[in-house]
């Protein structure tokens, strides 16, 4: 019996300390990253290349989304608002929850999905076919060449594509709301206008979504490079990228709601 | 790093133990790479081979020993160090190592981008040279994916030379191979490698093609040097494991059998369960 605790104290034991220290090793690899940013940015033309991959390749995903979640807005606050006789706020209301919430937290998990899980599936397959471990006998540092200028670009894009898939929300609440169920455009557009406050609202989700950004290619790049070099190992690190992005992006949302709105 | 006298090896391994974790793969490994000559290091897979070339490109520490190229001590190096000797040092992969996302051309011309400040034009002419030194300057705007197994170790080659290395690597430079690329890559080791005044280091199973070009062999078994020598030397060898390594014996030093429980007790086992 007591054997059999110590068993499983051991495996326990055995759990935490392999969390822990890959845990530790994933902060060393982030601050890494950050060190070897120069040639990233330096020899920016790498960058690029990689927001076309990560960030124009997604677009059509962001904005088809933004749209149809934008008309789903549109027809639940047409119903929920009229029902107060305030359906001229549903604007405001589409607005609102779009820059403030949906905007940053779906364009990230789609982000996640479409682009952080490719990141970790090249890196993982590069590290697979020995790509990494040539460029290393070549004195070229993988993590200045390969992860910094993929990790920048998934920074850089996130706020842009979270942006779009605001816009393009509201453009799918406008839609439903003033052209399908006959909302007043003067009021649809002028309550947003004056409701919505720059700094409070779409700065704050403009955080947010660079949050993310940092949170989702860190990810990324950290499960692609740490992937075991096999067929299997790359599935895996890919799973798991958007496992913990999405539970990732979910808690650190409601950290910064938390810091953010508070009420005011 | 200092050059050495030309008389000097220019790859030393001095009593060299490595171990992943506690199991160890190499004990007591002694090795020395001449300038000029191309070293055959044989054996059979897991024996320790690649982890002695991961040894001497410093991807891996020594536990003990001492690993020096060019005269100085590899585990000294620090990171700038370490990446100062690799520039003059390539290396093949066992399938080549292209980078997938790039051209022949952007592969072969790859380090030279890194590494120098070269204009485009002498960048062009450099790439196109080593292209044609390995014969295929006509593939270079092709994508990796579209080469056949023996042209991508070509031109995995000719970028592994982009530098004039002072050592080249080989790891199993000849799996997978048909008889003719089989052929053109053996060749192809052993003129570069003269051409280049550089010296030569593979880790190859393939016992008839690598004596064709090497001029030296050692022989690795579970982590120890077990025979060396020339390749006539080799071939007159009576030692059990390098006679049954060139002649292809099922059986031998090498078991052809995983260590087991006796095979009388295994069957009755199952028979006493039936």
């Amino acid at each position: 019996m007591l054997e059999r605790i110590a068993a499983a104290l051991r495996w326990l034991g055995s759990r935490v300390t392999g969390r822990l220290w890959r845990l530790g090793f994933a902060v060393r690899f982030f601050l890494m990253t950050l060190l070897y940013s120069g040639t990233a940015l330096r020899r920016f033309f790498l960058t690029i290349r990689e927001i076309y991959f990560t960030g124009v390749l997604s677009l059509i995903i962001i904005l088809v989304s933004g749209l149809f979640v934008g008309m789903v807005l549109g027809l639940q606050g047409y119903d929920t608002l009229q029902r107060y006789g305030s359906s001229e706020a549903l604007g405001i209301l589409v607005a609102l929850s779009l820059v403030r919430e949906l905007g940053p937290v779906v364009s990230a998990l789609l982000f996640a999905s479409r682009a952080g899980s490719a990141i970790t599936a090249e890196i993982g397959l590069m590290k697979a076919t020995e790509q990494l471990s040539a460029m290393e006998m070549m004195a070229v540092n993988p993590i200045a060449r390969v992860v910094a200028p993929r990790f920048w670009a998934g920074v850089i894009s996130m706020p842009l594509l979270a942006a779009l898939f605001s816009a393009m929300g509201v453009f799918g609440g406008y839609l439903v709301g003033v052209k399908l169920i006959g909302v007043d455009e003067g009021s649809f557009w002028s309550q947003m206008q004056a409701t919505v406050d720059f700094r409070e609202d779409i700065m704050n989700g403009v955080i947010k979504s660079a949050v993310f950004g940092v949170i989702v290619s860190w990810i990324a790049v950290f499960e692609g490079y740490d992937a075991d070099p096999t067929a299997e190992g790359v599935s895996r690190a890919t799973t798991r990228t958007v496992v913990t992005s999405s539970l990732a992006i979910l808690a650190a949302d409601f950290i910064l709601t938390a810091f953010m709105f508070r009420g005011a | 790093m200092i050059a050495q006298s030309q008389s000097e090896p220019l790859v030393e391994l001095t009593n060299v133990n490595f171990a992943y974790d506690r199991r160890p793969i190499l004990t007591g490994i002694n090795m020395k790479i001449p300038r000029g000559k191309v070293v055959a290091i044989m054996g059979i897979s897991g024996g320790g081979k690649t982890t002695t070339l991961r040894l001497i490109g410093g991807q891996r520490k020594a536990s003990s020993g001492q690993v020096k190229v060019d005269g100085v001590d590899v585990a000294g190096l620090d990171g700038d160090g370490l990446y100062q000797m690799r520039r003059r040092m390539g290396m093949l992969f066992q399938f080549g190592a292209l980078f997938t996302d790039m051209s022949v051309y952007e592969n072969v011309a790859f380090q030279i981008r890194e590494h120098t400040d070269l204009p485009d034009d002498m960048i062009h002419d450099l790439v196109m040279m080593k292209l044609e030194a390995v014969g295929l300057r006509g593939v270079a705007r092709l994508m990796p994916a579209e080469l056949s197994g023996g042209m991508a170790r070509r031109v995995a080659l000719a970028r592994a030379i982009a530098l004039d290395p002072m050592l080249m690597m080989y790891d199993e430079p000849f799996a997978g191979l048909d008889p003719i690329s089989l052929a053109i890559i053996g060749n192809l080791i052993r003129s570069l490698n003269d051409a280049l005044g550089a010296s030569s280091i593979i880790v190859t199973h393939d016992i008839q093609e690598s004596m064709k070009i090497v001029d030296y062999i050692y022989f690795v078994s579970e982590g120890k040097i077990v025979a060396e020598g020339s390749v006539e030397d080799i071939r007159n060898s009576t030692a059990p494991y390098v006679h049954q390594f060139v002649w292809g014996e099922a059986d031998g030093p090498v078991a052809f059998h995983y260590p087991s429980r006796p095979y009388g007790e295994e069957i009755h086992a199952v028979a006493g369960h039936a």
